[in-house]
C-alpha cells in the first residue's frame, strides 16, 4: 500500500491534463516543467475525479448485467410453448417501490446538505435513506414470503423464475448500497474524501432506484 | 471543483514483508507479472491437453498410462476440447496480454504511478486465480472435466450428470470459474478504464497514447461491456442446474431414458448470451496483440507508425463492430436468413479495419530501417498469422459457406490462426520487448529466434492442412474418424499436424528456458536497451516502486517519433521538451 502523508481534503487539479490538453506539447507545460511536477495525482494519490470515473464505468457493467436478463426476459417470454405463467405480483411492491423512491430523494437532500456544510443535516437525512434502503430490502424478502405462501417458487414456471432472479440480483446489490451508506457514515474516509465518497455512493444509489423502477415496470407490464 | 496547490511529494514506501510485496501486491506491476505467471501456467497445461488431442487423433487406440481404462473415451476426449479452449481463452489470451502486459505497461506508458484502484486490482487477480483453481479442480472431482465445449453450449451443459461424465460437478466448477472470471475481468476492465481516463501525464493526450494503451483501453471496454452479459448467463444456467429452472432447457427431453423435469426454456438464449459475450472476447485477446504489434513495429523499423491516427481509430471501430456479429457464430442455429445476411455484412465489414490495420503495418515498415530482432519477428509473424487467419473468416462470413464449413476443421484453423496463435504472437512479441524493462535483464537473441522460426513454422504446418481437412469434410470435436472412409483419407494430414505439433510444442521449451535463464543470467538491460520513445524507456529497469521514482514525466510529443528528419538521435522520448529536443539536432 503506497501509504500517503498528504491531508484527505486534496481535491483534483482539474486544469493541466485530459484529453483536451492538446496545447501542452507545443506551448510548454502549464503544470511546471517536465521533472518538477509530481504525478498525475499530484501526491502519488489517485485524483478525486478517478472515483467518479470509476463508479460511472461500474454502472455500465452492472448495467449490461441487468440487461442480459431483461433481453433472456423478454426472449424468454415469447418463446413458443414457453410455459410462462404469469402471476400477481405480490402488492406490498408497490410499497417497496414507494420507499425506495422516496430514499431517492432523501439522499439527495442529504448531499445537498452536505454540500452546504451542515454535518447535522447531511448525517440525519443519510441515516434517513439508510433505514429505507433496509426497509426496502425487508419489504422485497416479505414479498417472496407472501409468493412462497401462495406456493410461487424459484422453479415453479420461467416467470416467477425472472422474478426471483430480478429480485434477487438488484435485492443484492442493494445490500452492496446499503453497507456503502453505512461505510461512509461510520468510517472516515483516507483514500478518497468524503464529498466524493457521498458522491459516488448518490450516483450508485440513484442508479440502483431507477434499475428497480425500471424492473419493477417490467415485470408489472410485462407479464 | 476547487483546486488546491499541489505541494505534496509522491511517498510511495515499497512493502517490506514478502506477502505483502510478493503476494498480496497492490503494486500493479507485481500484479501484472502474477496475471502473465498465471497464464504462463495455464499455457502449459493448454498445450500439454492440445498435444494428447492431436495424440489421440493419430493413435486412437493407443494405451496411456494416465487415462482410466487405458484407451481414451470420445467422452474424454471431449473434456480435452473443452478444457483445452476454456483455459486457453480465458487464462492465457485474455489473461497475459490484458491482465499481465496491460497491468505491467500502462501505468507506466501514460506516466501514472499505478493503476486508479490497485486495491481493487489485486482484487482481480486474486479473483482470477480463485477461477483459474476452480477450472482446474474439475479435472479432478468425480465425473472429471466438463465436455460441453469451451462455448458450454445448453442443453448439454444444463441437465446434469445424466448427460455424460463431467456434467456433473465438473460442469459446475466450470460455470463457477467462468463466473467468477467474469466478475475478476469486470472489475480489472473498470480499473483500465478509469486509469485511462483520469491518470495520464500532463501532456498525454488521448492521441499521444502509445498505440498499447489505446489496445488495452478499448479492450477493457469490450469486456466491461461483454462480461457482464456472460454473467448473467451463468447465473442462469447455475440455477438450471441446481435449482430446476428452465431458462435454457426445453420440455420433452429425454435423456438416456430419463425424461427431464423441464419446461419451454430455449437453447438458444444461450447461444446469444454466450456469443454476444463471445465473439466480443476475440477482439480482447486480439486487440492488445494489434496494439504491441504496431508498437514493436514502429520501434524496430525505426520509423513512425504510419497513419498512427487510423489506428487508433480502427481499433475502436474494430471493437465497436464487434459487439455486432455475434450471430456469425449461429448461422447453423436456424436463424432467419434475414438476420445471417445483417451479421454477415456486418461481419465482413470488419474486414475494412482489419484492412487500414494491415496496410498501416506494412506502411510502418516500408523503407524502414529493419531490425530483426526477436519481439520484431513475433510482431511479423502476429501480421502474418492475422493476415493468413483472418481472410479465412471472409469466407466463413457468408452463410452459405459457413453451413458446410462450420463443422469442420476449417473454423478450428481459422480461430487458431488469427485468435489463438495470432494473439500468442503478439504476447511473446510482447514478452521479448519488455522482458527487458519488466527483469533488468535481456533476453538471448539466438534462443529467440530459434524460437520464433520453430514456432512460426510450426504454426503454419499445424493450422494449415487443418483448413484442407476441413474443407474435405473433416469434422471437429470428433474423438475417431479413422472407422469412416473419409476419415481415413484425412489421416495422413493429421499425422502431419500432430507431428508439427509436437516439435512446435517442444520449441516452447526453448521458450521457457530462455526466459528463465535470462532472469538471472541474460546481459544487464539498461534504461532504453531498444531505444526506444514511450515513457516506460525513461526509468529504471525494472522501474521502482512508483514507477518513475517521484519524477513524474510530462509528455510533449507522440509515441513514435523516431528518425524525425533534422535530428542526430533517430527516436525523440516522449518526455523531451522542445529545448532538450532542440540539443539533438
Amino acid at each position: 500500500m503506497p501509504s500517503s502523508t498528504v491531508t484527505d481534503e486534496i481535491e483534483l487539479v482539474g486544469t493541466g491534463k485530459g484529453g483536451g490538453g492538446s496545447s501542452f506539447g507545443d506551448d510548454g507545460n502549464s503544470g511546471g516543467g517536465g521533472d518538477e511536477w509530481k504525478g498525475p495525482s499530484g501526491s502519488g494519490r489517485v485524483p478525486q475525479r478517478a472515483y467518479v470515473t470509476g463508479m460511472t464505468i461500474a454502472l455500465g457493467g452492472v448495467l449490461m448485467f441487468f440487461m442480459a436478463l431483461v433481453s433472456a426476459y423478454i426472449v424468454r417470454k415469447d418463446m413458443p410453448n414457453s410455459a410462462w405463467v404469469p402471476f400477481n405480483i405480490p402488492r406490498i411492491l408497490w410499497l417497496n417501490t414507494a420507499i425506495l423512491i422516496a430514499s431517492s430523494f432523501t439522499l439527495a437532500r442529504s448531499r445537498s446538505r452536505f454540500l452546504a456544510d451542515d454535518d447535522a443535516g447531511f448525517r440525519h437525512w443519510w441515516g434517513v435513506t439508510t433505514i429505507l434502503g433496509i426497509f426496502f430490502l425487508i419489504g422485497q424478502v416479505i414479498a417472496w414470503r407472501q409468493l412462497a405462501a401462495a406456493g410461487v417458487f424459484l422453479a415453479t414456471n420461467p416467470a416467477s423464475s425472472f422474478f426471483y432472479v430480478f429480485t434477487a440480483a438488484h435485492g443484492l446489490h442493494l445490500i452492496g448500497g446499503v453497507l456503502a451508506l453505512l461505510y461512509v457514515a461510520f468510517r472516515p474516509t483516507h483514500r478518497l474524501t468524503k464529498g466524493t465518497a457521498t458522491e459516488v455512493v448518490s450516483m450508485y444509489w440513484h442508479f440502483m432506484d431507477g434499475l428497480w423502477v425500471f424492473l419493477f415496470l417490467l415485470l408489472l407490464l410485462g407479464r | 471543483m476547487s483546486s488546491h496547490a499541489q505541494t505534496g511529494h509522491a511517498v510511495v514506501v515499497e512493502p517490506s514483508g514478502f506477502i505483502r510485496k510478493y503476494i498480496f501486491s497492490i503494486d500493479h506491476k507485481v500484479i501484472g507479472i502474477q496475471y502473465f505467471l498465471l497464464a504462463l501456467t495455464a499455457v502449459c497445461v493448454g498445450i500439454v491437453l492440445s498435444l494428447l488431442m492431436r495424440f489421440h487423433l493419430v493413435y486412437p487406440g493407443a494405451h496411456l498410462p494416465f487415462v482410466s481404462g487405458g484407451i481414451m473415451t470420445p467422452e474424454q476426449y471431449m473434456a480435452l476440447v473443452t478444457m483445452h479452449g476454456t483455459i486457453m481463452v480465458f487464462f492465457v489470451l485474455t489473461t497475459a496480454p490484458q491482465g499481465g502486459f496491460g497491468n505491467y505497461f500502462l501505468p507506466i506508458q501514460i506516466g501514472a504511478p499505478d493503476m486508479a484502484f490497485p486495491r481493487l486490482n489485486m482484487l482481480s487477480f486474486w479473483v482470477t486465480f480463485l477461477a483459474f483453481v476452480a477450472i482446474l479442480a474439475a479435472f479432478v472431482v468425480p465425473g472429471g472435466a466438463p465436455i460441453s465445449g469451451w462455448t458450454g453450449y445448453t442443453p448439454l451443459s444444463g441437465m446434469g450428470e445424466v448427460t455424460g461424465p463431467g456434467e456433473g460437478m465438473g460442469q459446475t466448477l466450470w460455470i463457477v470459474s467462468i463466473s467468477l472470471f467474469c466478475l475478476a475481468s469486470l472489475l480489472g476492465a473498470l480499473n483500465f478504464i478509469a486509469t485511462t481516463i483520469d491518470l495520464r501525464a500532463p501532456g498525454m493526450t488521448l492521441f499521444r497514447m502509445p498505440l498499447t494503451v489505446w489496445g488495452w483501453f478499448v479492450t477493457a471496454i469490450l469486456g466491461l461491456l461483454a462480461f457482464g452479459v456472460l454473467l448473467a448467463g451463468g447465473v442462469l444456467l447455475l440455477l438450471d442446474r441446481s435449482a430446476g429452472t428452465s431458462f435454457f432447457l426445453p420440455a420433452g427431453m429425454v435423456v438416456n431414458d430419463q425424461l427431464q423435469p423441464h419446461s419451454g426454456g430455449s437453447p438458444l438464449l444461450w447461444q446469444h448470451l454466450f456469443w454476444f459475450f463471445g465473439h466480443p472476447e476475440v477482439y480482447i485477446a486480439i486487440l492488445p496483440g494489434m496494439g504491441v504489434a504496431s508498437h514493436v513495429l514502429s520501434t524496430f523499423s525505426r520509423k513512425p507508425v504510419y497513419g498512427y491516427r487510423a489506428m487508433a481509430m480502427a481499433i475502436c471501430a474494430i471493437g465497436f463492430l464487434g459487439f455486432m456479429v455475434w450471430g456469425h457464430h449461429m448461422f447453423l442455429s436456424g436463424m432467419s436468413p434475414y438476420s445471417g445476411f445483417a451479421f454477415s455484412v456486418l461481419t465482413m465489414s470488419i474486414g475494412v479495419p482489419s484492412a487500414i490495420k494491415t496496410f498501416n503495418w506494412i506502411g510502418t515498415l516500408w523503407g524502414g530501417k529493419i531490425q530483426f530482432k526477436s519481439p520484431m519477428l513475433f510482431a511479423l509473424g502476429f501480421v502474418s498469422l492475422f493476415v493468413s487467419g483472418g481472410l479465412s473468416g471472409l469466407f466463413l462470413a457468408q452463410p452459405a459457406v459457413d453451413n458446410m464449413l462450420h463443422g469442420g476443421y476449417y473454423v478450428v484453423a481459422h480461430f487458431h490462426l488469427v485468435m489463438g496463435v495470432a494473439a500468442i504472437f503478439g504476447i511473446f512479441a510482447a514478452t521479448y520487448f519488455w522482458f527487458p524493462k519488466m527483469f533488468g535483464r535481456m533476453m538471448s537473441e539466438p534462443l529467440g529466434k530459434l524460437h520464433f522460426w520453430f514456432t512460426f513454422a510450426g504454426a503454419y504446418c499445424i493450422f494449415m492442412p487443418m483448413h484442407f481437412v476441413g474443407l474435405a469434410g473433416g469434422i471437429r470435436r470428433y474423438a475417431d474418424a479413422t472407422g469412416t472412409n473419409y476419415g481415413a483419407a484425412l489421416q495422413p494430414a493429421h499425422m502431419f499436424m500432430t507431428y508439427a505439433a509436437f516439435i512446435t510444442g517442444a520449441a516452447q521449451l526453448v521458450f521457457l528456458f530462455n526466459f528463465f535463464w535470462s532472469l538471472k543470467h541474460g546481459p544487464v538491460a539498461g534504461k532504453n536497451p531498444w531505444n526506444a520513445t514511450t515513457l516506460e524507456w525513461i526509468t529504471d529497469s525494472p522501474p521502482p516502486i512508483d514507477n518513475f521514482g517521484g519524477h513524474y514525466p510530462s509528455v510533449y510529443r507522440g509515441p513514435y517519433e523516431f528518425s524525425v528528419p533534422g535530428y542526430r538521435q533517430d527516436f525523440i522520448p516522449q518526455n523531451l521538451t522542445p529545448d532538450q529536443a532542440a540539443l539533438l539536432k
